[in-house]
């Protein structure tokens, strides 16, 4: 193996060395991902800024022997672009080109730098891209491609993966494979989305995008309480209905929303409950009636109908902000992404209600009604002794109220290094051996993203017994029909 | 000498799987056995049947998500989901008895009309239980229609033809059925007249159920389906933007059944072959030529670039010289004789990415014993 600065001369030679980073001010930007609570300082950080330059910063660090990660914007809130000391992080801002609009097959190419608004910017007025983080303004596609991504929008529209139709990526062993949704094979393209950096960094990717919808109805309806505004999310689902976005709030979350935004959402609800409707006008209007009607059914105090852009954007602006605005109530917090299945949301926030009393911290909810994503925020103050450890440990007693509801660890954040050791709450090691197969198909030297999703380090063996060729391969496919 | 088999749990399923592969003996996991797709090579020397793994374990229809055994066949599941005013939105040709069972659906990746709004199966697909070949169990995903935890092996068995090990339980996510459905028809006798059409359609925000293409010698139509409250009304804006295209005869169907079923029934020939064609969606009207040239029947996505051709099994050679460049082809049903090289699934993948493929083939199925060459490139 080289040594650290042969391997740092062999990347200036690649990308240039002003594109190579390795004084610890120039690296103090890449040491945490969004959940600045994790923080590492890597060997180098080296901004490519072709694929051809991935290409070979990967071969490089495969021919050392030396570990990296990907890095997109670093907006992750699980810690997965979180650098490896003593290794790489190779930072793909500067893959930004739109490279083809190709509407006509209602597909996008562009290199993995390429924020996710940009996307559907580029296929305005008449398409979108549907999958939005709500970090969607500077947020990378070859981060959302890693995390698979969701957003508001993804009770009705899917996620990521739902969207990505070819990708080109590159193997730790810097070999560059070529992935199409439509050829004949396994689908690499799907275990890949979602892989958080560990099967191999993607230099390219294609879009699916959908066509703008004709019509947009917005509103909020205001209840006593979550389990009044979960009657009404309930009564919608059963009526056949899938909203483009069903978003709660609790009386914490809107208080600290409105003092942020001053939106005008109702100081005095215990629960605000935001839905979207999106599709043909007709449609809209038919199921706009009836949502009002079983909002009301459900003892809704007060409904605010958004009659313009104006007041839909102001709407949005209030959920948006929530986790932003929770410092005006705590100088810290945890915020977990867990899943239950909806119908569990009454008892699991009550679970949580009494957990918050139990340990003497608050908890705001604001949350993804529809698909049942949770995003409990544990309020503490890192000031007062032993108050974020509480917070810590309550926020892991809410993650596995979530598994035993039936639900996940993570709806959206990624498992990352934050969340790996719930790991085992929801998997069973058999599952996770079956993880490290796949890994281990893409990954067998461990290079991609190590100590990222799996709870505990593990090895690649070879492949056991010798490998038997088959008679199909011998032949070939040289016969054609 | 071949073994059948057909546990009655998945405890069992894994062990008769493990016994093979200990004692190196090729295995071949079967449905409803509607389909014999897939390179034709040697009889398996093992046979795991799924017909007693046929429970409905969970349909929580305020999730709308169901759990379900693979041997369970899809009909019956579909009719226990719609007296619920659900559905799972897969709706491939089940057979001639509607013997096609989930598990079968899943490992082949079949899928019929409603592909064009909801997605391919993969995109249904919420969790999957599997058994390997050295006896391990193995879960991912989960049952929430929302979760990133872990690694999505589901999308890998999907598809896979029973080569990675056997499919045990999916956890599938469900959709409301539509109110009311009506569908717009409009016939065409020009491929790009079609095309222009469909292709228009597509890009307008009508939320269509689903839009495919019929065609046969030289003149078919296009089929959208409108769903939902209003279904009527957008099926009249349908019809207009048809009309305005150029597009003759017109028509809303109501009820809109049996339309489909023929849709559906087009994938398949039991007598001649059927093949398979991804191409982009703006090369429709070259596929229809195509077809034209080799005198084959299709049927189609009219909005995705995926059409099933039945031809003559003389004519394929006639269709793949006609076909546009980077169509991907896969031979679904043929006689016999034809099915015996990989061939079948067209031209190969790219070379790294079958090496790829193999390579995670030789992790999850070490003895090589589960259905050794019916897949891609040998595996």
């Amino acid at each position: 193996m080289e040594s650290g600065a042969e391997l740092v001369a062999r990347l200036r030679g690649i990308c240039g060395a002003d594109h190579v980073l390795t004084h610890p001010d120039a690296l103090a930007t890449y040491r945490s991902d969004g959940l600045a609570q994790y923080r590492q300082t890597p060997l180098a950080a080296v901004l490519p800024g072709a694929a051809a330059e991935v290409q070979a910063v990967v071969r490089a660090c495969f021919e050392a022997g030396v570990p990296w990660v990907a890095r997109g914007s670093g907006t992750g809130l699980s810690g997965g672009a979180l650098p490896v000391a003593d290794g790489v992080l190779i930072v793909l801002a500067r893959l930004r080109r739109i490279l083809a609009v190709e509407l006509e097959d209602s597909r996008v190419v562009v290199e993995p730098g390429v924020t996710n608004l940009a996307v559907s910017k580029a296929v305005a007025p008449t398409h979108f891209y549907p999958p939005d983080p709500s970090s969607q303004i500077v947020c990378s596609i070859g981060g959302n491609v890693a995390e698979n991504s969701g957003g508001a929008h993804c009770f009705k529209y899917g996620f990521t993966t739902n969207y990505v139709t070819g990708l080109e990526i590159v193997l730790s062993d810097g070999t560059t494979v070529e992935l199409d949704r439509d050829a004949p094979g396994y689908d690499l393209l799907g275990a890949f989305v979602g892989s958080e950096g560990t099967l191999g960094v993607a230099t390219k990717v294609a879009l699916r995008v959908v066509p703008r919808p004709e019509d947009v109805r917005t509103l909020v309806a205001f209840f006593e309480d979550t389990s009044a505004a979960g009657t009404a999310v309930s009564a919608i689902v059963a009526a056949g209905m899938v909203p483009g976005a069903i978003e709660m709030m609790d009386r914490l979350s809107i208080q600290a929303a409105e003092a942020a935004t001053g939106a005008g959402y109702r100081l005095d609800a215990g629960a605000a409950l935001l839905v979207e409707l999106d599709g043909p006008r007709d449609e809209c209007q038919a199921r706009l009636a009836e949502v009002l009607e079983l909002c009301t059914n459900a003892r809704a105090t007060h409904v605010w109908k958004a009659e313009d852009a104006a007041q839909r954007d102001l709407i949005w602006k209030a959920r948006k902000a929530a986790f932003a605005a929770m410092g005006r109530i705590a100088p810290a917090y945890y915020v977990q992404d867990g899943v239950i299945p909806r119908t569990r949301l009454p008892e699991v926030l009550r679970r949580i209600d009494e957990l918050s009393a139990a340990y003497q911290l608050q908890v705001a909810n604001v949350f993804h009604a529809g698909d049942g994503n949770l995003h409990p925020l544990v309020c503490y103050d890192a000031a007062r002794e032993g108050e974020p450890e509480r917070a810590e440990e309550l926020a892991g007693l809410i993650v596995k109220t979530c598994v035993d509801a039936g639900g996940s660890i993570t709806g959206e954040h990624g498992v990352g290094v934050d969340k790996k050791a719930y790991m085992p709450a929801m998997f069973s090691e058999p599952d996770l051996e079956a993880f490290q197969r796949l890994r281990c198909a893409f990954d067998p030297h461990g290079l991609a993203n190590p100590g990222k999703v799996m709870p505990t380090p593990r090895l690649c063996g070879e492949v056991p017994g010798p490998y038997r060729q088959h008679p199909l391969e011998r032949a070939g496919t040289a016969t054609r029909f | 000498m071949l073994t059948r088999v057909q546990p009655a749990s998945f405890a069992a399923a894994a062990e008769a799987l493990r016994e093979a592969g200990a004692a190196r003996r090729s295995v071949r996991i079967r449905g409803g056995a509607s389909k014999a797709w897939g390179v034709l090579g040697a009889a398996p020397e093992v046979e795991i049947g799924t017909a007693r793994l046929n429970r409905i374990l969970e349909h929580n229809e305020g999730d709308l998500t169901a759990v379900l055994e693979a041997g369970v066949p899809l009909g019956c599941a579909q009719q226990q989901f719609a007296a619920s005013g659900q559905m799972l939105a897969l709706d491939p040709f089940l057979g001639q008895s509607h013997e096609a069972t989930i598990g079968g659906v899943i490992a082949t990746a079949d899928a019929g009309p409603l592909r064009h709004r909801y997605g391919a199966p993969r995109d249904l697909i919420l969790g999957m239980t599997v058994a390997l070949s050295d006896g391990t169990l193995a879960r991912s995903g989960g049952k929430v229609i929302k979760n990133v935890a872990g690694y999505d092996i589901g999308k890998l068995f999907c598809g896979s033809f029973g080569t990675l090990g056997m499919i045990l339980s999916v956890s599938v996510r469900l959709h409301p059925l539509p109110a009311r459905t009506v569908t717009a028809l409009g016939v065409a006798d020009d491929p790009a007249l079609a095309a222009a059409t469909a292709g228009a359609l597509a890009r307008a925000p009508l939320e269509l159920e689903a839009l495919d293409v019929a065609w046969r010698g030289g003149r078919g139509g296009l089929l959208a389906r409108c769903g939902g409250l209003q279904a009527r009304a957008r099926a009249e804006r349908v019809g207009a933007l048809m009309r305005a295209s150029g597009l003759q005869g017109i028509e809303l169907v109501e009820p809109d059944t049996e339309l489909w079923a023929r849709q559906r029934a087009g994938q398949r020939s039991s007598q001649r072959a059927l093949l398979r064609v991804a191409a982009r969606p703006s090369a429709l009207a070259e596929v229809l030529a195509a077809a034209d040239v080799a005198a084959a029947t299709v049927v189609g996505r009219a909005g995705l670039g995926l059409c099933f051709l039945e031809l003559d099994p003389e004519a394929l050679n006639r269709l793949t010289d006609a076909l546009p460049a980077g169509a991907q082809r896969v031979l679904l049903d043929a006689p016999a004789a034809l099915r015996g090289s990989a061939a079948v699934w067209g031209d190969p993948a790219g070379g790294e990415a079958l090496e790829l493929m193999r390579r995670v083939k030789a992790r999850f199925d070490p003895a090589r014993v589960c259905n050794p060459g019916v897949f891609v490139g040998g595996i």
